[in-house]
């Protein structure tokens, strides 16, 4: 990882400075404007935490199961940046239903869920950080109990009748129903992705400086 | 008999209002505008604006705390080493 590092951020820097003209050539939603072009951050916001979230998951699975120290780190690094890209989400989402629905914030299930969600991955964080000893287990443990209900909050528009826009609309906008839309919204989640990515390697060097300088402690004192 | 009547009733005359008290059906996919229709009314450019301010900031302020988080482990993991050193000799 450390060998693509600087790669991958020539490639993320180039794919968010054209993210933006893309966005600005990308056509007009017939109810929604301007606004809908928040849709080009929101959702790969989205799927970004989505990427944090399966890493956080498979980590947290390995180190309270398989005992895998390492796993630790990479599971403190997916609840960090999920907690980030949810926030993204979470601001940006009632700009655009201020316009597009007249309100900040309505109490349905996407929304509420979505929030459930978020304050899960602080509350991993949180553990993780005032816990005391022995803590990791018990963040490994919210964060694999997070990374369970994120299908549910994913479906929540299918399954309930809600405000929010369904999961169809990703599908059928790569289908073509708004023809020019497709290369922006897939430049976007790509440079999410990969962004979500290098800040998760990035948190992974740090936990492994700080169990580098915690065994040094344990030597120090011994 | 008269509980099951009863709650038969209600549930009857609950159903037509519980119906119509439903949300409106969500966005299945989105329609482009036809050319030249007017469709703002409010304006729309400061939220998005804000939208794509606060990522960048976010992110921006993530990468610095990872920074900062790195810089302060990275003292503290000097000086023990040369505190370790010292010992040692």
């Amino acid at each position: 990882m450390k060998r693509l590092f600087a790669p991958l951020v020539v490639i993320v820097a180039v794919l968010f400075a054209l993210a933006p003209y893309l966005i600005a050539e990308a056509p007009y939603e017939s109810t929604m404007g301007l606004v809908q072009k928040i849709f080009y951050f929101h959702v790969p916001s989205w799927i970004a935490m989505y990427t944090a979230i399966a890493v956080c998951g498979v980590a947290s699975s390995l180190y309270l199961f398989r005992s895998n120290k390492s796993a630790d780190g990479y599971a403190v690094a997916g609840a960090e940046v999920a907690v980030l890209f949810g926030l993204m989400g979470l601001v940006s989402g009632p700009l655009w239903g201020r316009k597009a629905w007249g309100v900040w914030w309505v109490w349905e299930p996407r929304l509420t869920s979505a929030l459930l969600m978020e304050l899960i991955f602080i509350a991993c964080l949180l553990v993780r950080k005032y816990g005391g000893p022995g803590s990791e287990k018990l963040a490994a443990a919210t964060g694999l109990f997070g990374a369970a209900t994120s299908p549910f909050v994913y479906k929540s528009v299918d399954i309930w009748r809600t405000q929010h826009p369904k999961t169809s609309v990703v599908p059928a906008l790569l289908k073509g129903s708004m023809a020019g839309s497709e290369l922006p919204f897939l430049i976007s989640a790509l440079a999410f992705v990969l962004l979500s990515v290098l800040l998760m390697s990035l948190r992974v060097t740090l936990a492994e400086r700080q169990a580098a300088l915690d065994d040094l402690y344990l030597e120090y004192e011994e | 008999m008269k509980t099951i009547l009863i709650a038969v009733v209600c549930s009857i005359v609950l159903a037509g209002p519980a119906a119509a008290m439903q949300p409106p059906a969500a966005q299945g996919e989105y329609v482009p505008a036809s050319p030249g229709a007017a469709t703002e009314q409010l304006p729309a450019a400061p939220l998005l604006i804000a939208a794509y301010a606060f990522v960048w900031i976010a992110a921006m302020g993530y990468v610095w705390t990872i920074a900062r988080r790195l810089h302060k482990v990275e003292d503290d993991l000097r000086a023990l080493e040369r505190k370790t050193t010292r010992t040692s000799r």
